[in-house]
């Protein structure tokens, strides 16, 4: 995983609240079996309408999409993270995150800031006004900036040192594979398995 | 102080708790599926590392198989790479999977269940948002994401941060005609589909300890509508029953064992849960969804409301959204409306008792002009069990489609989807927009509904008939 420390880009503002996975990633698009290609569907069925924020040329290359809240909501599936990542988002910024589509950015290394919801609407504003305008998210200093704006975040320590240090959870489990071991010696004889196969 | 039986069961699991980090959870039973496994497995690979424990993993084919001429290969070559794949990746690893053709073979959340290694106090995972469909036994059962499934598989076990405790007191009794589904539809109406954020629901009460492990399944299901990872039952005497004697049931001495600590697995009287709401069961009509997501929700008697009467700007906004989308006019009576297709599956409602709670209904009857109604059963096994109850012939006399199992129409990954405009009434769990295929327009209902609706041709319940 790449390490995220700080990162400075052009925003989008997706007004729109309770944004699903469904919505970030249709079905019809989940059929491959890599984690790359998946731009072509982000946004699918909104991307049909030439009004949409996404297809406007003022917001092309932007890297950052500031969300309504309840953003990720709905299916599990982590490629609505990497459809993000491919499209070329580094980080998303909403009052609200479903806790499966957050927990999936930060194994993934997409940055989720949660931010009150009056300082997305100001940043709505903000980017709406000037297009250009260019937002920094700095995990190492926790806040967000733009214009002569600062806005605080919160992040958990352990999650923070993780994306920072760009590092893989299994390899930091594995570290600890004894306790596994031990753990599995303890477990009741009761405790189904599904081999062998019984019918 | 007490414990909830949430924390119990997390206790029970912790291999390595340290400050400042997550807890290490083992995790006793993980699912898998063709859409979400392919990149982990590929990981593993990358890696060089092994499934850990084969023997505490099962896969099965559900997203994106057809649900006609199983018997030919997946006409679609994008689905059948990922079908083959799967197959391939538990071939290399050593894991056990019921494929396309099987007696086994079926929606993930049916196929556990059915064969016991769903059981009480366990922790279980897939990578699949409903996995809290498992909750119902009194298990600790949630959704992950394909990283998450890589790091069950490589070492059985997953980092998590302790999730808050709310209790869902569902008190009271059922009017006939209004089933588990309805509970759950009237609970994230009342909370929203991020009320549960950050918790596990435990559903309690009568009105939950009177119900079946179906229709226990059924509320477990849709806590993920509500934002909640995980929902719990207490295991009872009904949990115990339907446990007993399934393939994969504890045998013997070991069946004591596991009885005895099952009935451990309670809320204790002084647990103290960070959070409780309550719904009166006595009060509680058929329940619709007229919106976009699951939580615009309303009494089948209700009209379509206006946005206009909403105080919120942001649920107005996403309230008048969804009226545009789903083609409804505020003050229409939701049951004037038309309705295209009925679907009756999912891992919400694809089980046994749902067809026949359905069957029972449609039993003599034609279906109304100008609708389709799809049945696919949860899993092959349900279908098979239904056929040998007759349920197939009461389908096809009544002008349904009688469908091999998967997930279908739940999510229109493989040929079943709605068309634009398409108008359905569904028994599955999401509302979405273009859920059920591209401009299609979802209602959620119940089978009962369901069932009802597909007579009349405009959304019903049975007491319309
Ligand atoms: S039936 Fe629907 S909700 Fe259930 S696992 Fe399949 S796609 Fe997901």
């Amino acid at each position: 995983m790449e390490k995220f420390i700080t990162h400075t880009g052009t925003a989008i503002p997706l007004r729109r609240s309770n944004v699903d996975t469904d919505q970030i990633i249709p079905a019809v698009y989940l059929k491959r079996v890599t984690k790359s290609g998946f731009e072509d569907g982000l946004f699918a069925a909104w991307r049909n309408d030439p009004e949409f924020v996404l297809n406007k040329p003022e917001f092309q290359g932007a890297t950052v999409l500031v969300a309504g809240a309840d953003f990720g909501t709905g299916s599990s599936r982590e490629h609505a993270v990497w459809a993000l990542q491919n499209f070329g988002f580094k980080a998303v910024l909403s009052s609200r995150f479903a806790d499966i589509f957050r927990g999936n950015s930060q194994k993934a290394g997409l940055l989720t800031v949660v931010l009150p919801q009056e300082q997305i609407e100001a940043i709505w504003e903000a980017v709406e006004a000037d297009p250009k305008t260019q937002v920094t998210v700095d995990l190492e200093a926790k806040n967000v900036r733009y214009g002569s704006v600062t806005v605080p975040f919160a992040i958990d320590d352990y999650t923070r040192w993780r994306l920072m240090e760009g590092l893989d959870d299994i390899g930091l489990t594995l570290k600890n594979i004894d306790d596994v071991t031990a753990f599995e010696k303890k477990r009741p004889a009761f405790k189904p398995e599904t081999l062998p196969v019984r019918s | 102080m007490g414990k909830t039986l949430a924390e119990k069961i997390w206790a029970d699991h912790v291999v390595r708790s340290a400050e400042g980090e997550p807890d290490l959870l083992y995790i006793d039973l993980h699912l898998i599926h063709e859409v979400t496994s392919p990149q982990a497995f590929d990981g593993l690979r990358l890696a060089g590392r092994q499934v850990r424990r084969p023997d505490l993993t099962i896969a099965t084919e559900d997203h994106n198989v057809p649900t006609l001429n199983i018997d030919k290969p997946i006409a679609d070559p994008v689905s059948k790479l990922q079908v083959d794949t799967l197959r391939a990746n538990c071939k290399e690893f050593g894991v056990r999977i019921h494929s396309l053709g099987d007696a086994e073979q079926g929606i993930v959340h049916v196929v556990g269940p059915q064969l016991g290694i769903t059981q009480p106090g366990m922790t279980i995972v897939c990578g699949d948002s409903h996995t809290s469909t498992h909750g119902a036994f009194g298990a600790l059962a949630f959704g992950i994401g394909t990283s998450e499934v890589e790091h069950v598989l490589a070492t059985q076990t997953l980092p998590l941060i302790r999730p808050k405790t709310m209790a869902v007191n569902v008190t009271g009794k059922l009017k006939p005609g209004v089933t588990s589904k309805d509970i759950i539809l009237a609970i994230i109406a009342q909370i929203g589909t991020g009320g549960g954020q950050g918790y596990v629901l435990e559903y309690r009460g009568d009105a939950i300890k009177a119900l079946s492990m179906e229709g226990r399944m059924t509320i477990c299901n849709m806590s993920i509508e509500a934002g909640a990872r995980a929902g719990l039952i207490a295991p009872d005497e009904t949990t115990f029953e339907y446990v007993k004697n399934k393939p994969h049931a504890p045998q013997g001495a070991e069946w004591d064992a596991a009885v005895a600590y099952w009935e451990t697995l309670q809320s204790d009287a002084d647990a103290k849960f960070d959070k409780e709401i309550t719904l009166d069961a006595d009060a509680l009509e058929p329940f619709v969804t007229w919106g976009t997501n699951p939580g615009q929700g309303l009494p089948l008697n209700a009209n379509v409301p206006n946005p206009a009467d909403i105080a919120d700007a942001e649920e107005r906004g996403a309230a008048e959204r969804a009226l545009t989308y789903m083609g409804l006019t505020a003050g229409t009576p939701l049951k004037s409306l038309k309705v295209d297709t009925v679907f009756l599956g999912s891992c919400t409602n694809g089980r046994i008792e749902d067809l026949r709670a359905a069957a029972d209904v449609l039993k003599g009857k034609k279906i109304a002009p100008n609708t389709r109604m799809l049945v696919v059963p949860g899993s092959a096994r349900v279908r098979l069990q239904a056929e040998g109850e007759g349920l197939d012939t009461v389908f096809i006399d009544f002008g349904a489609e009688w469908r091999n199992a998967g997930c279908s129409m739940c999510l229109g990954m493989n040929p079943d989807q709605l068309t634009v405009g398409e108008r359905s009434a569904s028994t599955s769990n999401r509302n979405f927009e273009g859920r059920q295929g591209k401009g299609g327009r979802t209602h959620l209902v119940s089978p009962l509904v369901a069932a009802a609706t597909a007579i009349r041709g405009t959304l019903s319940s049975p007491a319309d008939l």
